[in-house]
């Protein structure tokens, strides 16, 4: 059986990829490879005792971390409480700032071009800006305390949330929009009958989307100064205190989850 | 005249008042709350932002173009940091993603999965760049380690809801001719898979810049190493021109990253 049918086809079967692909495919590889491999080579070149070496320390880092030392957790409440109302408060302005951008960077909306143009270029620039950076910048303008962590937050989530709720402005279905303006409607009546109304859901969805986010970038903003557990955290590893550190350490992460848990929760039952 | 009969009015029943009521009241709350009881000392803050604006921000805007060398040199060191992290993760996120994935193992193991991802996720990657930096010692390869972690959770995510959208007829017609799993694997999953699993991966190493530019911060390297020093100097023509570094090579390959994944996808 076999004989007979490997006869009907030809002795070498030719690939469904054309050669060119293939050769292209394989440069980027290499290319790719090669890239890593010196990547690796300058990321370690100032790393003693190598790869090797620092998996030995793993399990030193273990020794030093564990057990946490849980004993900190009632000094821990107030710094986190803060974190969170930090996230809050930045996100809820962050959620009202984000209005008139998100409509002046939507092309189906804004139909002025250099306005949409312009709005878009400020956004990516922004948007380029890490938060920590932002942070430091703050703190050496309004000194050490939560202002500077909140304004970071604002801008950092102003960036990202306009380009989001942008997009979603631009795969609205423009048929209500038009005919409210061919009933005469002035444009702020087309946004709010026709606009808001297909928006609302996936913005408030966003909205605790950019809140997840913000959480989990206000943990760490204390680090520069500016405010929350972040700061308890820096102070305590300054200390060489590492299982108070660990400590500190898994609340973040059980906060993070929980609050991750609820923001998924509110979202599946709002879209 | 015969009764007309009307659809129904939607019903607004007491049931749904009361939620709508309990959740205005809740967020209400909360926001009193917030506003309440956090602690600003305004009068300290706009003191000091009077006393600094002249200060810093006039300086951010004009870099210092003497340590243009050193920033760049830098900033390749976070590219690079990048580059080997957000490899790494890729590599490690398939098997992940494979077993979190609900329409190619067993129903548990799917759970299991998407714990140890959501798990992973929930660790800033500051945090795990402390906990590396204490492992490999203040070094950039500390760097490549958080962000090769870091990136495992979220890559990991979406690879796996990329794996659960595939076309399953295509590997029940392979499973029928009685294709192996391997066969069914290569024939069936990776040609579905392969350019959507390329898009995200060169997006997260877009989100990885970002990431390891900041690193730094607690010794992983990087641009955040000089980011600090400047910082603690108060040499804002200093932090001007890494600010201008970061700007300009994140645009870059931002743009370039969505050149490439519009031809891929």
């Amino acid at each position: 059986m076999t004989k007979e049918n490997s006869s009907l086809t030809p002795k070498k079967v030719p690939s469904i990829y054309p050669s060119r692909t293939k050769k292209q495919v394989t440069f980027i590889f290499l290319v790719i490879l090669g890239i890593y491999l010196f990547s690796m080579y300058w990321t370690q070149r100032e790393m003693v005792g190598g790869i090797g070496g620092a998996l030995g320390n793993m399990y030193t880092v273990i020794e030093k971390f564990f057990p946490p030392n849980f004993a900190v957790l009632p000094a821990l409440l107030d710094p986190m409480i803060q974190t969170i109302q930090m996230a809050i408060i930045a996100t809820t302005v962050a959620a009202i700032l984000t209005i008139p951008l998100a409509i002046l960077s939507a092309q189906n909306v804004t139909t002025f071009k250099p306005i949409y143009y312009v709005t878009k270029t400020f956004l990516n620039l922004l948007r380029t800006i890490p938060d920590l950076v932002l942070a430091v910048i703050f703190v050496g303008l309004f000194g050490i305390g939560l202002f500077p962590g909140i304004l970071a937050l604002v801008i950092f989530s102003l960036g990202i949330l306009a380009k989001l709720v942008g997009e979603t402005i631009e795969s609205v279905d423009m048929n209500p929009l038009e005919a409210m303006r061919a009933s005469g409607g002035n444009p702020l009546q087309v946004i709010w009958y026709a606009l808001v109304p297909q928006v609302l859901p996936q913005y408030t969805s966003l909205v605790l989307y950019v809140f997840e986010i913000n959480i989990r970038a206000s943990v760490v903003l204390g680090y520069v100064g500016a405010g929350g557990i972040g700061l308890i955290l820096n102070q305590q590893l300054g200390f060489y205190n590492y299982p108070n550190a660990m400590a500190i350490i898994i609340v973040i992460f059980v906060v993070v989850i929980i609050i991750e848990y609820i923001s998924n929760k509110l979202r599946e039952a709002l879209i | 005249m015969e009764n007309l009969i009307l659809p129904p009015k939607p019903k607004n029943s007491l049931f749904k008042k009361i939620k709508v009521i309990v959740i205005t009241i809740l967020v209400i709350a909360l926001y009193l709350w917030t506003f309440t009881s956090i602690d600003i000392d305004w009068g300290r803050a706009i003191e000091r932002a009077l006393n600094n604006f002249q200060r810093v921000i006039p300086r951010l805007f004009s870099p210092d173009w003497s340590a243009a060398g050193e920033v760049a040199l830098s900033m390749l060191e976070t590219v690079f940091i990048a580059f080997a992290g957000s490899l790494m993760a890729a590599l490690l996120s398939v098997p992940l993603a494979f077993l979190a994935a609900n329409n190619m193992m067993g129903k548990y193991l799917s759970v299991i999965g998407k714990w140890i991802l959501s798990a992973v996720r929930a660790f800033p990657d500051l945090i795990l760049a402390i906990l590396f930096v204490v492992a490999v010692g203040p070094n950039a390869f500390a760097g490549v380690l958080a962000i090769a972690i870091g990136s495992t959770g979220m890559l990991g995510k979406m690879f796996s809801e990329i794996i659960e959208s595939i076309d399953m007829q295509v590997v029940e017609a392979m499973q029928a001719n009685g294709a192996n799993k391997i066969q069914i694997l290569f024939y069936a999953v990776m040609p579905q898979i392969i350019p959507e699993f390329l898009s995200y991966a060169i997006y997260r190493f877009e989100v990885d810049i970002r990431a390891s530019s900041i690193l730094g911060i607690v010794g992983a390297g990087g641009i955040g190493t000089m980011i600090i020093f400047a910082s603690n100097n108060r040499n804002w023509n200093e932090m001007g021109m890494i600010l201008l570094a970061i700007i300009v090579v994140v645009t870059i390959i931002d743009f370039a990253s969505s050149k490439i994944r519009n031809k891929i996808v």
